[in-house]
């Protein structure tokens, strides 16, 4: 009897290929990766399919990231339409049922924070627009904070195992990403009401949080590319109502921003957008501490 | 806020009050204190309903906030409707003279128009997709053409089999190579390329099953079995049990560094035919007829190659893809005069063992300069090998199977001011046909509408 249990764990082992040593999490962002860290510490292994200088909305569901996903144990991803190009590809060639939407392996992170920007009007010629919402949520540390308390839930359900061990990283999480809040709260009360350039509407969330006030996108619809007299026309606008500077996610092109920023002479601000951006945003705390920095930085 | 205005009037209380005799004060003492206990437990009282009062308060915008996050689906009676696009497609094509422009030294599939020479439209493509219920998805692919609607694709995928396994049934493009599962609205260029062309016609479809797994590595390896009717060229409808085709491979694939990723594959097709038709002439240009019956090997080695800096492909990226097949035939051939008033080579209806050896490959590369516009060139080229008919060279009965080469050069631009359309210009040197090379221009346009495609490999 105990020779057959034996071999039927044997055989179940060969059958999931390898040993669960760990909860195997695929992210599709940056952001999502680090805070699955946070939360799991040396009880998970993550992997990242998309970097900082990747946009995710264009992103190839490449072999790599299918042979990834179909080893998870947990897809951890922004939602709202954000990954629609390649995500349900992913999804289907996986093979993977854990990692399913509807099955407690998929996690999108926009369902537990309220989204800006939901368009009034669905219709292509409106460009690249999100019908359920600005996807970007990851540039406001209180989105963060919402999305660890239920991500932290949902790990501990599928690795109940290690529950009190995620339990107890997200309240240390949430005590330390507090604190953190407070400190970069206290440094930006001077970027209330700034009024600034973005160069994709990609920043809601982080406006929201420092009451940055955003005068002009230097896309004439989301997601397409400004033409010279589209930017033109822009900088005729900041002569009515003057901007301080002009943000960018590092993924971007540089050209459109440094183009006004030439000629608005205000400072163009490449921001880390999510965890990787640059070299001091290496995790979550110093994407912020980075984003913070170069937003007090260009206002001086 | 409360506390500091109680002590500060009782502070003042204390200062204002009269002046009473040394032996009063013990007892006035006394009855401050004790008046400070009543206040300072008051005190305690307030802040504690205050916070009571917080928390409730903290609570009720939390839950606000969950409501906003996650608000009430709006039932709709289409909120289950498939997901549709529509892909219409059309071109403008400036062509030689010539009627035809069949490749010399091969028997390909019938019914191979030539492009229209002028403004037409490749008709509309039409696509549904939804998930079925929790264990199947299901999809299909319609083609809609003057007094035509043809089924391009129509299957169900499982979704929950689970470690690794994908299960597909129905009529599918096959997994092998790698062009053939692209619908032409992904081409990278305007037609077909000449090995896809005298393989399959445009691409192979089995109406059957199609059974993948994908091992559990970081490395993509994903072997596929498909069982299909083989009705499709190189083979034809027999009307038999058990599985008329059957195809079999593999693919490998994964990123080197962030900026490049691979894919690569081998596929092996088997199949047979039975009295399957061709067209073609005799060495002095007669039309003849016939038709062939045996068996069909195909074999496919593919290999896709993507660059782009920091794997960021919006402004710029290189795709390099190549294909190559070897296929050998050998059964029987019979052929006979198209037109019995012009007497061919095969006049009276000739038949004997025939077989056939040959290969072919393509590679292209397209490279995205700028943001929206990419440039691309393909070169074909086909082995026309060893073709036998009756113990000699088939070459001396049918001369549309002559010793010869084809080959083609293609040219293109395009532009895509976004993900659902492209304008493209392509400009090719066919030499497909022996003796009738032909410069062909090509203006294209393919707008797609409704759900956001996938952008596969």
């Amino acid at each position: 009897m105990n020779k057959l249990k034996f071999s039927f764990a044997v055989l179940s082992l060969l059958a999931t290929g390898a040993v669960h040593a760990a909860l195997n999490v695929f992210a599709c962002e940056p952001e999502w990766a680090a805070l699955v860290k946070e939360l799991g510490g040396d009880e998970v292994k993550v992997y990242a399919a998309t970097t900082a200088l990747q946009d995710p909305h264009h992103i190839q569901a490449r072999p790599s990231l299918i042979a990834k996903m179909r080893q998870a144990d947990l897809v951890v991803c922004t939602g709202a339409e954000l990954e629609i190009g390649w995500l349900p590809v992913l999804l289907s060639e996986s093979g993977n049922a854990r990692v399913q939407p509807g099955q407690s392996g998929y996690f999108e992170a926009v369902h537990y924070v309220p989204l800006l920007e939901k368009p009034a009007r669905l219709d292509r010629a409106e460009g690249d627009v999100h019908a359920s919402g600005n996807p970007h949520i990851q540039t406001d540390p209180h989105n963060i904070a919402k999305v660890a308390t239920a991500l932290a839930k949902v790990m501990a359900q599928i690795d109940s195992e290690h529950a009190a061990t995620y339990d107890k990283h997200e309240q240390s999480f949430q005590l330390r990403w507090g604190q953190a809040m407070k400190v970069w709260e206290a440094k930006v009360a001077d970027l209330k009401g700034v009024p600034v350039v973005v160069q994709h509407d990609a920043f809601p969330y982080l406006e929201n949080w420092l009451g940055l006030k955003r005068v002009a996108v230097l896309e004439p619809k989301p997601g397409v590319d400004p033409s010279v007299s589209y930017l033109a026309a822009v900088l005729d606008g900041l002569k009515a109502s003057p901007a301080k500077m002009v943000l960018r996610a590092a993924y971007q092109s540089d050209r459109p921003s440094r183009w006004l920023s030439e000629r608005a002479s205000i400072p163009a601000v490449e921001l880390p957008f999510t965890v990787g951006g640059n070299t001091k945003a290496n995790d979550l705390y110093g994407l912020f501490d980075d984003t913070v920095d170069r937003l007090l930085g260009a206002l001086k | 806020m409360y506390r500091h205005t109680m002590v500060a009037s009782g502070i003042a209380m204390m200062l204002a009050g009269p002046v009473y005799a040394a032996d009063d004060l013990s007892s006035i003492r006394s009855e401050i204190d004790q008046l400070k206990q009543q206040y300072e437990k008051r005190i305690a009282e307030l802040e504690s309903r205050l916070q009571v009062a917080e928390a409730k308060v903290d609570a009720a915008q939390q839950a606000a906030s969950e409501a906003l996050a996650t608000p009430a689906p709006v039932p709709r009676s289409n909120s289950f409707n498939p997901d549709v696009s529509l892909i219409l497609q059309g071109q403008y094509a400036d062509l030689g003279n010539a009627a035809s422009q069949q490749i010399s030294g091969f028997l390909t599939p019938e019914g191979q128009a030539r492009p229209s020479k002028g403004f037409s439209i490749d008709g509309a493509e039409l696509m549904f997709s939804a998930n079925i219920d929790p264990l199947f998805r299901g999809s299909a692919i319609l083609t809609v053409n003057d007094e035509e609607v043809a089924v391009e694709e129509a299957w169900f995928q499982t979704l929950g089999l689970g470690n690794g396994f994908n299960l597909k049934g129905g009529r599918f493009l096959s997994a092998l190579g790698y062009q053939n599962e692209q619908h032409p609205h992904a081409w990278d260029f305007v037609d077909n390329s000449l090995v896809y062309k005298t393989l399959f016609g445009e691409h192979y479809s089995q109406d059957g099953l199609q059974l993948k797994w994908l091992a559990p590595t970081d490395l993509f390896v994903e072997p596929f079995l498909e069982v299909g009717r083989g009705a499709g060229f190189p083979g034809t409808d027999r009307n038999r049990n058990g599985a008329g085709a059957v195809a079999a491979g593999f693919h490998l694939g994964d990123d080197v560094g962030d900026s490049n990723s691979w894919r690569a594959g081998l596929g092996y097709l088997s199949t047979k035919a039975s009295e399957r038709s061709f067209e073609g002439s005799d060495p002095l240009g007669v039309d003849v007829t016939g038709d062939f019956s045996g068996k069909s090997r195909v074999w496919l080695a593919d290999f896709v190659w993507k660059w782009a800096p920091n794997g960021n492909p919006k402004d710029h990226n290189f795709k390099f893809a190549g294909e190559y097949f070897h296929r050998d035939e050998s059964g029987t051939l019979n052929c006979d005069d198209a037109d019995p008033l012009s007497p061919s080579s095969c006049a009276g209806g000739i038949g004997g063992a025939y077989s056939s050896s040959q290969s072919g490959f393509y590679a292209q590369g397209v490279y995205q300069f700028m943001p929206h516009l990419r440039t691309g060139y393909r070169y074909d080229k086909l082995y026309r090998g060893n073709v036998d008919f009756l113990g000699v060279d088939a070459a001396a009965t049918i001369g549309s199977l002559s010793k010869y080469n084809p080959s083609r050069h293609s040219m293109m631009f395009d532009w895509s001011p976004s993900e659902f359309s492209v304008l493209r210009l392509q400009y090719s040197l066919d030499k497909s046909a022996e003796g009738q090379d032909e410069n062909q221009w090509f203006v294209q346009y393919i707008y797609s509408l409704g759900a956001h495609g996938a952008h596969k490999f």
